[in-house]
């Protein structure tokens, strides 16, 4: 259960991260140069080196500097390297959508005086989110997995209590059991956005080419 | 003079696209604009609107000068209200949104004052069943009708319209300029970038034939169509087989 609780918590921290950081690098004011850099390199540097390395990296080294309970928690900073280095590649997948929105769209809300915060907010994200939902979800169920790397790094989740209990019974039941853990939260989730996308496109549009 | 345009010059790269355009438009007026592809119709009403800023020159409006460079253009460009060639807009919005959006979030209208002001002018221009429709719902002449009246309700001072009509089927061309014939009789200001050249030389007070990024000829319509006096107006003519 502590993978769901990680990924549950997790989750909505990667998403803020993701926009905010896809946001910043999309953003067009020159006096804002010096965080569009700083936000390329930090995507460049998370997305460079393997998810577990930051893990093991933060997890162990966090609380490796002395913090006091409940804050040298190993699973507490393995979950805040995850959250930092999935921001970053979901990031780019926002950022993707966030291009992909016609200029024209930009130029219609502009000129009808609003400002460039407003048109991101109103006119941009809105149809930017609504096209990366299928690409986010794949690195959502792939978060889904990467949050059993947490566990190398301590706690208890579900694939080393499968091991525990496999040595113990001497029977791959533990594991075929977390597999369908693991696919009882992936298969639903993505039915759900399928179902969601498919019933936007129904009410925004008129004929569906088959 | 409602808007005036001195020495406007713009380029993209290495080609001068307007260069030292002069133009004045007093107020009411309605003034088309003709001339080749890529011979700056465009351009220039982007460039009145602020949406390309410009290299050299000015553009006043009402006596401002709304060119400087760095001052805010969102309370100019509420004063300007501009159509473009492919609609634009905005999908995800039903057609009521589409129009009140800006009311709420620009002009700071209560939801209620703006969805009335959204009600009445899609009535006027006989949309009013499709104001819970969305774009992608619409035909083009539909789409385009609801890209004037949500440019209208922000009650702009001038009305820029740029080949409003070019991305439409032949049969729903008509449809659009009726709702510019009406806007003339509204008395709004208008500047009109368009390939009608019927259309131009009815409606319009003023024609203006744009080559080489400057008028190089103006006057009224039935003077410019009928009886050019510059050669590359009659050139044009002759290729557009009017």
């Amino acid at each position: 259960m502590l993978d769901i609780k990680i990924f549950a918590w997790s989750t909505p921290a990667i998403i803020a991260l993701a926009l905010l950081l896809a946001i910043a690098r999309s953003s067009r004011n020159p006096a804002l140069f010096p965080i569009r850099i700083f936000v390329i390199g930090y995507i460049d540097i998370m997305r460079g080196v393997p998810v577990i390395l930051w893990i093991y990296l933060i997890g162990f080294g966090v609380p490796g500097v002395g913090l006091e309970r409940p804050f040298n928690s190993p699973l507490l900073w393995g979950s805040v390297a995850l959250v930092l280095t999935y921001g970053a590649y979901i990031a780019e997948v926002f950022r993707a959508g966030i291009d992909s929105v016609h200029e024209s769209q930009r130029a219609a809300s502009r000129s009808l005086g609003l400002s460039n915060t407003q048109t991101m907010r109103f006119v941009i994200l809105p149809q930017a989110i609504r096209r990366v939902v299928p690409p986010l979800m794949n690195d959502l169920v792939s978060l889904q997995k990467d949050v059993a790397l947490v566990s190398l790094i301590g706690p208890i989740e579900i694939l080393r209590q499968a091991g525990i209990d496999k040595a113990k019974f001497a029977n791959f039941t533990p594991y075929v059991a977390a597999a369908i853990i693991f696919l009882m939260i992936t298969i639903p989730l993505t039915r759900t956005t399928d179902y969601l996308l498919a019933r936007e496109r129904r009410r925004t549009s008129s004929t569906r080419v088959r | 003079m409602k808007l005036e345009l001195r020495e406007v010059r713009k380029s993209f790269g290495s080609r001068a696209v307007l260069a030292g355009l002069d133009l004045k438009v007093s107020a009411g007026e309605v003034v088309s604009f003709i001339g080749s592809s890529g011979s700056g119709k465009t351009t220039l009403l982007r460039c009145i609107n602020l949406l390309e800023p410009i290299d050299d020159g000015t553009i006043l409006l009402d006596g401002d000068e709304i060119s400087k460079i760095g001052l805010d253009p969102n309370p100019i460009r509420r004063r300007i209200g501009i159509v473009f060639q492919s609609f634009n807009l905005f999908p995800h919005m039903s057609v009521q949104r589409n129009i009140t959006l800006a009311l709420t979030q620009v002009l700071g209208k209560q939801d209620d004052e703006a969805n009335e002001i959204a009600k009445s002018l899609l009535t006027r221009f006989a949309l009013a069943d499709k104001i819970d429709s969305y774009p992608d719902q619409l035909s083009g002449g539909q789409q385009q009708r609801v890209a004037i009246v949500r440019a209208l309700a922000m009650s702009p001072e001038v009305m820029l319209l740029d080949e409003i009509t070019s991305a439409l089927d032949p049969e729903l061309v008509g449809e659009v300029l009726d709702v510019v014939r009406e806007l003339k009789g509204s008395g709004i200001t208008m500047l009109i970038a368009t390939h009608e050249m019927k259309f131009a030389q009815e409606i319009s007070d003023r024609v203006c034939f744009l080559d080489g990024g400057r008028i190089a000829e103006q006057g009224q319509p039935q003077q410019l169509f009928t009886n050019p006096s510059d050669e590359r107006t009659r050139q044009f003519l002759r290729r557009v087989n009017f």
